[in-house]
């Protein structure tokens, strides 16, 4: 294991030119999460057409990975489908939670893939979730919110 | 950078120190050499402190202060002996002394004695003697620092949830010191007839900065307030007086000071302890036990509730009893002295050799004047995680993030930083591998 391939070409590229920062409106949730054990901190809105995913914006501020995961986050799944999205989120949570050694479908996960290596870091995990878990929590308010009525 | 060093006056022999410590000669991350700088977070453990545990295993464990038994004799005795060898270090009675699991819990154990005597005093519940002087009205006032350990900050917001009373705190200036003088957030804005209790570190386990804790204390004494000092950066580095610091309270780790973890310590003036409800209570902390209700033991047993640490007191013991033994190369100076001399110089150098790498900015006092070893710094253009993820990559163990100092750090305006921090077996080598190191990351992320 060494630097570079936890530190990607593509992580340090979308970490030093995110895709789709910055918070924009209409939106249909936000959350604000944090990372308390280093303070890393991201707002994250999401917006809805239907079922479709018209718009993720972020900002915060944190590490290259926790940074870079959001803007990945962003391209990969702005256009999908809730229910495609929410199945990348759990392909990268198995990923990232496999400590190294699930084998990642680039298919499912596009550059997400290339956080594989975060994997075999476990304190640098919660940086690479930290804009996952906030998507997580921001579509489920918005899904919750556009269907008024409540569960048994 | 070269690789040999002329020798400085009251260095210790590192070589020798190391040889001690048989974690230091392990390699890391693909061979690489440990270079731990992570000791404000917690030391590494001399064979002496392992053997003493051993020993205490093998020979003596039974429950200490349980039982006629020979080994609980021997188990107490051997925990006792630790308490008073702990006292000697610090200048204290042995008596004053009161073993906790960690600093943290030392530190709650003196913020709850307020919560617990204001709840009992509300229902008309009876109280040790003395006991007023721990009961908070609303609108009472407790004052901390904005440089504390969340340890002895969060405990006091607790405080001040449960009875009503306001929390104030004193300010930090650009250097990273105590801005005392200050017209808002000074000693003499911020203390006033209704300070009950002013909390302070006694050396920021951040910006390194060693605080004036007797000027604050005879600020604080002067309107009738009490004096908590977390002492976890102090007592492991440096020779701590009690009776020139003026504290009412002083709590300590063990696993900072070459100990076990599992061990703090708590301090405090023997007639305040007796006057204080207990804090945890069960087995051992009693005096008479009725279904009607129960009176306490007197301290420090009264803060010892159930079967205490004793291997871990034991080997706090034999840590404090390396530590005292230590004398520099070139025999001037002994024990803690020694330690703070070899610190101080390592952090001179650290502070020399970080300030000639452009981009990188250390948050606390530049210079060595009451100061002690930790060295934060951010590096422009590099998160503190990556920093730190290089540092490691390099085999250099560093703490990154805000070290439960958020309040602090939100103060300078960042984020995270990286900590690197120095004891008795580092040497000049560790910091010029350290710095290779930060340049290291600056070139991997291209920002140098």
């Amino acid at each position: 294991m060494n630097l570079e391939s936890l530190y990607q070409e593509i992580i340090l590229d979308h970490y030093k030119h995110p895709r789709g920062r910055g918070l924009r409106e209409p939106f249909a949730a936000e959350v604000h999460h944090v990372n308390p054990t280093c303070g890393d901190e991201l707002t994250l809105r999401v917006q809805l057409d239907g079922d479709t995913v018209t718009d993720i914006s972020y900002d915060g501020q944190g590490c290259s990975i926790s940074q870079a995961s959001a803007s990945v986050l962003f391209e990969q799944l702005v256009g999908e489908s809730v229910s495609n999205g929410l199945a990348t989120t759990d392909a990268f949570l198995a990923l990232m939670q496999g400590r190294g050694q699930v084998v990642p479908d680039e298919d499912v996960l596009g550059d997400a893939v290339a956080f594989a290596g975060v994997a075999k870091y476990p304190a640098r995990v919660k940086c690479a979730l930290l804009g996952w878990m906030a998507w997580k929590d921001a579509v489920s308010q918005a899904v919750a919110a556009e269907s008024p009525e409540v569960a048994p | 950078m070269t690789a040999v060093h002329a020798p400085l006056s009251g260095l210790l022999d590192v070589e020798a120190v190391r040889a001690d410590f048989p974690i230091l000669s392990r390699t890391v991350r693909g061979g690489n050499r440990l270079v731990y700088l992570d000791s404000g977070a917690t030391s590494q453990k001399p064979l002496s402190v392992l053997d003493a545990e051993r020993e205490f295993y093998t020979r003596h464990n039974a429950a200490v202060h349980r039982g006629a038994h020979l080994l609980a004799e021997e188990a107490t005795d051997a925990y006792e002996e630790a308490r008073a060898t702990i006292a000697a270090l610090i200048g204290a009675e042995t008596r004053e002394l009161v073993f906790t699991k960690n600093a943290t819990e030392a530190l709650n154990l003196v913020s709850y004695s307020f919560s617990n005597a204001t709840a009992k005093a509300q229902h008309g519940r009876a109280l040790p003697a003395g006991a007023e002087r721990f009961v908070l009205a609303p609108g009472d006032e407790i004052v901390v620092t904005e440089m504390e350990h969340h340890a002895n900050l969060v405990p006091w917001q607790e405080v001040c949830d449960k009875t009503g009373a306001v929390l104030r705190w004193i300010g930090v200036d650009e250097h990273g010191r105590l801005d005392l003088d200050h017209p808002e957030h000074g000693l003499d804005a911020v203390l006033g007839e209704r300070t009950k209790v002013v909390a302070l570190t006694h050396q920021s386990n951040v910006l390194g900065t060693v605080t004036p804790v007797r000027r604050v204390a005879d600020a604080a004494h002067a309107v009738g307030a009490l004096v908590v000092v977390d002492a976890c950066q102090s007592v492991p580095h440096m020779p701590v007086d009690l009776e020139a610091l003026g504290a009412d309270y002083l709590a300590f780790s063990g696993h900072k000071m070459l100990g076990p973890s599992g061990i703090g310590v708590l301090w405090g003036r023997y007639s305040l302890l007796e006057s204080m409800p207990p804090f945890l209570t069960g087995g051992s902390m009693i005096e008479v036990v009725r279904m009607e209700g129960s009176t306490f033991a007197p301290p420090p047993q009264r803060f010892e509730a159930g079967v205490p640490m004793a291997a871990q007191a034991v080997g706090l013991g034999a840590a404090v009893d390396y530590l005292q033994a230590l004398r520099s190369a070139d025999d001037t100076l002994t024990g803690m002295a020694a330690v703070a001399a070899h610190e101080h110089a390592l952090t001179a150098y650290a502070l020399e050799s970080l300030a000639e790498v452009p981009g990188v900015r250390v948050v606390g006092p530049a210079d060595t004047e009451s100061r002690g070893s930790a060295v934060s710094f951010v590096v422009d253009g590099i998160h503190a995680h990556d920093v730190g993820q290089v540092l490691d990559d390099r085999g250099v163990e560093v703490r990154v993030g805000h070290h439960c100092a958020w309040p602090l750090h939100r103060r300078f305006g960042v984020a995270a930083t990286t900590r690197a921090t120095f004891y008795v077996y580092n040497d000049r080598r560790d910091i010029d591998d350290l710095v290779a190191a930060v340049r290291h990351a600056q070139s991997f992320f291209g920002v140098a």
